[in-house]
């Protein structure tokens, strides 16, 4: 038993235990021993099922361990151990606590075997999340963090839903591989839709990122969507339509990414582009793309939170994440600027980064299934990504005009967690095979071949060029202070619009019912308070004679109906 | 005679009188010796001696057996029997439980809410209650249940009525309260009375016998129609729970944490008791009484008392309607006259109590800080009083029903219920009236963490012999949202024991 104690609850019982402790470094130092205690247990869990319960008659399986959960409870845990790390001189309670139950919630959500439980820690992983976009402690963040949780919990409602109609369909609750067809399955595939950010469906991820803090971005980063990835994997493998899906969700982030102005935002949109490989590849489904998928999951973490740290350090330093403002930073944060370039060459895939390992994988899986437009629309995308992340994540940041700005170089804890996650990039990039060796199945799988090489660095130095001259011709988009309009328009601004454009009369049609209806619920609510409030003839409770008229009332009623029924 | 030290196995088979002799001489001890701290020693040593008697009694009798014990060696039905089952084991245990963990909160409690010197009298009450809740629960004979119900009742006035010294109207509450109790107590044993006339014996298991023979007398339907109407009265059935938000608002903290949690409890369990094994399960059925007056009466329970509960400025008049509603879920699983139903309320009565005595102590300790249970005054206070603060939150979300809380087991054994008779209906009903119960519970939490405080005034946390009692019930309205072994069992065993078989059928062969 005590083998399979579920690792979650760790993460909890520090989260209890920071209360506790004085302010300061005592509370940074738990924060950073607890991802390590836990990913040191990952590491040796045996496999199987370890950690069984049961409420009523519903099994619950707390730690069901295999390849896949644990190569994403690890990177999970080094996720929590790099972002804490970052946030060493964090002194704020709220965004600690937040973590560590984010990332146990995370971490236990992998190793839940049935999707009670599955349930359970993804509800929490929303609730958890969402106070890391409320400190920031803005009206904006707050309205941003209600939107945000509004969505999570309503993938966990489907959740929830598609759970109970397959329990009563099928009498199983075991999390394991699923076919869309039924309500059920639907409802489950929607709800990880949801939270892997499916196109139409992802606008929650660019409102709400960029929104948290400095800190909280690069925790967000890694768990939520990968959490999604990891259930779609679990669940939905080899669903055909994910291919699709996931083709448009690498692609269509590009436009916005280049003509986005925040760099952290452009950050989301290519977070969601690299999401649309994962998905690609679990659409794939065969062995190899799984493992593509799994890799590339691993490595994204790494990189992508090494370039929200960069960048957020950046920020840390000088106050704003936009295009338009900085520039020629690498003057004094040239160590930032370093680890910034080692993120922007691992998402963009060159050769002996770590891009390039998990890539390859999912390129070479789609090409073996005959998936050849899904294979030149990935490639496409991978070049998108070097346009907008590889180069112009470190160019206007770090290069560009000089803005004029001379921050200081980042704090000592950030750039060691850049450095690490920097050095995880690179390490992985040049020798894949131990990440290789933990994969879900086994890869008999040679990466640096000479097409491989040639092909992706065919496909970077045209990209590069395409920035280049884009940028002297002066066509490339600069950093502009813009604001742009994604899908969510439509919902958050055009459908109001289209309803009052309709014309004066329905608008006042409209405005009548709105107004009826308020008074009809105001009248509702001071009916209840008539009655049921304080004053009220039900909420009374001095006389004692209207209770013997009760009494009386009551055994009448009683005797009454005693004899009718019985004659 | 002096007999040497007595082995505790020497003393098992005596374990159904001892659990209501024990604290029933503590009692007058406590007032003869006259010095609080033994007073309180004596309260607190026979309170655990019953807890330890009663979880032995459960252990035994959970496998569906029955122990009978006579009194004084007079075998039933002219002598008195104590027979305990599976379902009074079960009531047996909450009440001895909850008083266990209550006593020694009350110690401090009462500090600041009843003068010194009626101290050692508050112990007396409170153990005389305590015997009269378990006496009432664990007797095998109809008239000894009425005895023991005024034995609790009467202690019960006096113990509300020693909050007079923090608010005066606890006079009156305790006033109204003993006026109807004594109406209720009356109804109770008229129909007691017209039983006896009928059928010359007042052995519960002896009348459970002969009753169905008697099944369309007039003279026994007005006899249950009374005894359905008394206890509905001692446990706060809709229209008759006027004396209950008064009388839990105004009584000591301790005491409403103690009441809260046993009293009704008790009364719910004489009520089963009565229907389904003294009047048997088809006579109760056919009389309609359930379908006509409990179910709907329960239904409006939840949703009136919640609505009540929603208005209420005083926490604690807030958590007594808030129970009033509880209640209501707990009639609702009588209503559905099922194994399921039986099951469900048997299972909310240990939830109930242990999340309700765990509020309203957290709320105790607020009044013992603040002197005021006013919630527009607790603003703020989840900075100044997190421990207790939190502990509000934690059971607040399982009196809601959140999952991984005790009251979700509850409500989730109701809907089940519900579902099994195919009442989708109920089941949403169910649902909807747990949604006002957020509402309740949230005002409360948006008023501790959300609201800026009043004044400047600095509120110390409240101290650990506070904060350990409730914080032991919080994590128990958690641990048994998560293992349910124990309480499910138990309460399933108790289904068994009220429906089961032929209440004399499984006895000893008498």
């Amino acid at each position: 038993m005590a083998d399979g104690f579920p690792v979650a609850f760790l993460f909890f019982a520090g989260a209890a235990l920071l209360c506790i402790l004085p302010k300061g470094n005592a509370r940074a130092l738990l924060l950073l021993a607890i991802p390590v205690i836990a990913g040191y247990i990952i590491w040796l869990l045996p496999e199987g099922n370890l950690w069984s319960t049961s409420i009523f008659e519903l099994n619950l399986e707390l730690m069901r361990v295999d390849r896949l959960s644990r190569i994403f409870a690890l990177v999970f845990a080094l996720a929590a151990f790099l972002g804490n790390l970052y946030a060493w001189h964090m002194r704020d309670m709220v965004q600690q606590v937040g973590t560590l139950l984010y990332a146990g919630s995370a971490i236990g959500a992998v190793f839940a075997g049935d999707l009670v439980t599955l349930f359970l820690y993804w509800e929490g992983t929303a609730i958890a999340s969402v106070f890391l976009i409320w400190a920031r402690r803005t009206e904006g963040a707050y309205h941003t963090g209600m939107r945000y949780l509004i969505v999570q919990i309503g993938s966990g409602v489907l959740l929830l839903a598609g759970t109970v109609l397959l329990w009563r369909e099928t009498g199983s609750l075991v999390f394991e591989s699923m076919t869309l067809g039924s309500l059920a399955t639907w409802l489950i595939f929607i709800a990880f839709g949801i939270k892997c950010a499916f196109p139409l469906l992802h606008n929650w991820l660019q409102d709400a990122y960029p929104a948290a803090t400095i800190t909280g971005t690069v925790i967000l980063s890694a768990f939520t969507t990968k959490l999604a990835v990891y259930a779609l994997a679990r669940g939905f493998a080899g669903t055909e339509l994910l291919i699709y899906i996931g083709a448009v969700m690498a692609l269509f982030p590009i436009f916005y990414a280049v003509i986005e102005n925040d760099l952290r935002r452009v950050l989301v949109y290519s977070l969601n582009n690299q999401l649309g490989f994962m998905v690609v590849g679990i659409g794939v489904g065969t062995e190899l793309a799984l493992n593509g998928t799994v890799t590339h999951a691993f490595v994204h973490i790494l990189y992508k939170a090494l370039l929200l740290m960069s960048i957020g350090a950046v920020m840390f330093r000088t106050g704003t994440a936009k295009c338009s403002e900085l520039g020629g930073l690498y003057k004094t944060m040239p160590l930032t600027m370093i680890f910034c370039v080692v993120g922007a060459a691992s998402i963009s895939a060159f050769p002996l980064f770590s891009g390039f390992v998990s890539k390859s994988l999912i390129l070479s899986a789609s090409v073996d299934e005959g998936y050849y437009i899904v294979w030149a629309m990935l490639l496409f995308a991978s070049a998108g990504a070097l346009l907008y992340s590889g180069i112009k994540i470190p160019y206007f940041a770090f290069f560009a005009q000089d803005s004029g700005l001379r921050p200081k170089e980042a704090p000592w804890n950030m750039l060691l967690a850049m450095g690490i996650a920097a050095f995880l990039s690179i390490a992985i990039g040049v020798y894949p095979a131990p990440l290789y060796a933990m994969l879900p199945y086994e890869l008999d799988y040679v990466l640096y071949t000479t097409p491989h090489v040639v092909t992706q660095l065919q496909l970077l130095f045209f990209s590069a060029l395409a920035f280049t001259v884009l940028q002297r011709t002066g066509i490339y988009p600069q950093g502009l202070r813009s604001i742009n309009l994604d899908t969510d328009w439509t919902y958050r601004r055009l459908l109001p619009k289209i309803i009052s454009a309709v014309g004066k009369p329905a608008a006042r049609l409209w405005d009548a019912i709105v107004q009826f209806s308020l008074r009809r619920i105001n009248n509702i609510i001071s009916g209840l308070y008539r009655t049921h409030g304080p004053e009220g003839p039900i909420a009374k409770a001095w006389p004692t004679g209207s209770m013997v008229l009760w009494i009386a009332i009551l055994l009448a009623a009683t005797l009454l109906v005693s004899f009718i029924d019985l004659m | 005679m002096f007999s040497g030290p007595l082995t505790f196995a020497g003393l098992g088979p005596h374990f159904p009188i001892l659990q209501v002799v024990i604290p029933l001489i503590a009692a007058p001890l406590a007032v003869f010796i006259g010095v609080t701290s033994i007073a309180f020693l004596l309260a607190f040593a026979a309170s655990i001696a019953s807890l330890i008697i009663s979880y032995s009694l459960l252990m035994q009798v959970i496998d569906g057996s029955i122990i009978s014990y006579h009194i004084g060696g007079w075998a039933p039905p002219w002598g008195i029997e104590y027979r305990v089952d599976a379902a009074n084991a079960f009531v047996l245990l909450i009440i001895s439980a909850i008083s266990t963990v209550v006593l020694p909160y009350a110690k401090t409690s009462i500090e600041r809410e009843i003068r010194a010197s009626a101290h050692t009298l508050f112990y007396a009450c409170y153990l005389l209650c305590f015997t009269g809740l378990l006496g009432m629960v664990i007797t095998g004979d109809a008239f000894n249940v009425f005895v023991f119900l005024e034995i609790s009742s009467l202690s019960t006035y006096v113990l509300v009525a020693l909050g007079a010294e923090r608010d005066k109207r606890a006079l009156t509450a305790a006033f109204n309260y003993l006026i109807m109790g004594t109406i209720g107590a009356t109804f109770f044993v008229i129909g007691l009375g017209l039983l006896y006339m009928m059928t010359g014996t007042l052995n519960m298991a002896d009348l459970g016998e002969r009753l169905p023979a008697l099944s369309d007398n007039r003279t026994v339907q007005t006899a249950f129609g009374f005894i359905v109407v008394g206890m509905g009265l001692k446990l706060a059935i809709y229209p008759l729970h006027l004396w209950l938000p008064n009388a839990y608002t105004y009584a000591p903290s301790a005491v409403t944490a103690f009441l809260a949690a046993t009293a009704t409890k008790a009364a719910i369990y004489v009520l089963m008791r009565f229907m389904f094994s003294v009047f048997a399960p088809d006579f109760t059925a056919a009389t309609g009484a359930l379908n006509l007056i409990i179910l709907p009466f329960a239904v409006i329970a939840m949703f009136a008392a919640s609505i009540i509960a929603v208005f209420q400025a005083d926490l604690k008049k807030t958590l007594a309607y808030s129970s009033i509603a509880q209640i209501g879920y707990m009639l609702l699983g009588i209503g559905y006259f099922s194994h399921s139903g039986i099951t469900a309320t048997m299972i909310h009565l240990f939830n109930h109590a242990v999340t309700k005595a765990a509020l309203f102590m957290a709320v105790g300790a607020i009044i013992y800080q603040t002197g005021t249970s006013f919630i527009p005054k607790l603003a703020g206070l989840g900075k100044q009083m997190p421990w207790t603060s939190a502990a509000i939150v934690a059971s607040g979300l399982s009196l809601i029903g959140i999952p991984g809380t005790a009251g979700f087991i509850s409500k989730w054994v109701l809907i089940n219920g519900a579902f099994e008779k195919g009442w989708w209906w109920m089941a949403m009903l169910i649902v909807a009236s747990s949604l006002i119960a957020v509402i309740y519970v949230w005002q409360v939490v948006e008023t501790l963490y959300l609201k800026k405080p009043v004044g400047d005034v600095v509120v110390k946390e409240a101290p650990l012999s506070l904060l350990i009692p409730t914080w032991i019930l919080v994590f128990a309205s958690i641990y048994f949202g998560l293992d349910t072994e124990l309480t499910l069992s138990s309460a399933r065993a108790a289904a068994d024991a009220l429906l089961g078989a032929a209440p004399l059928a499984a006895g000893a062969g008498s």
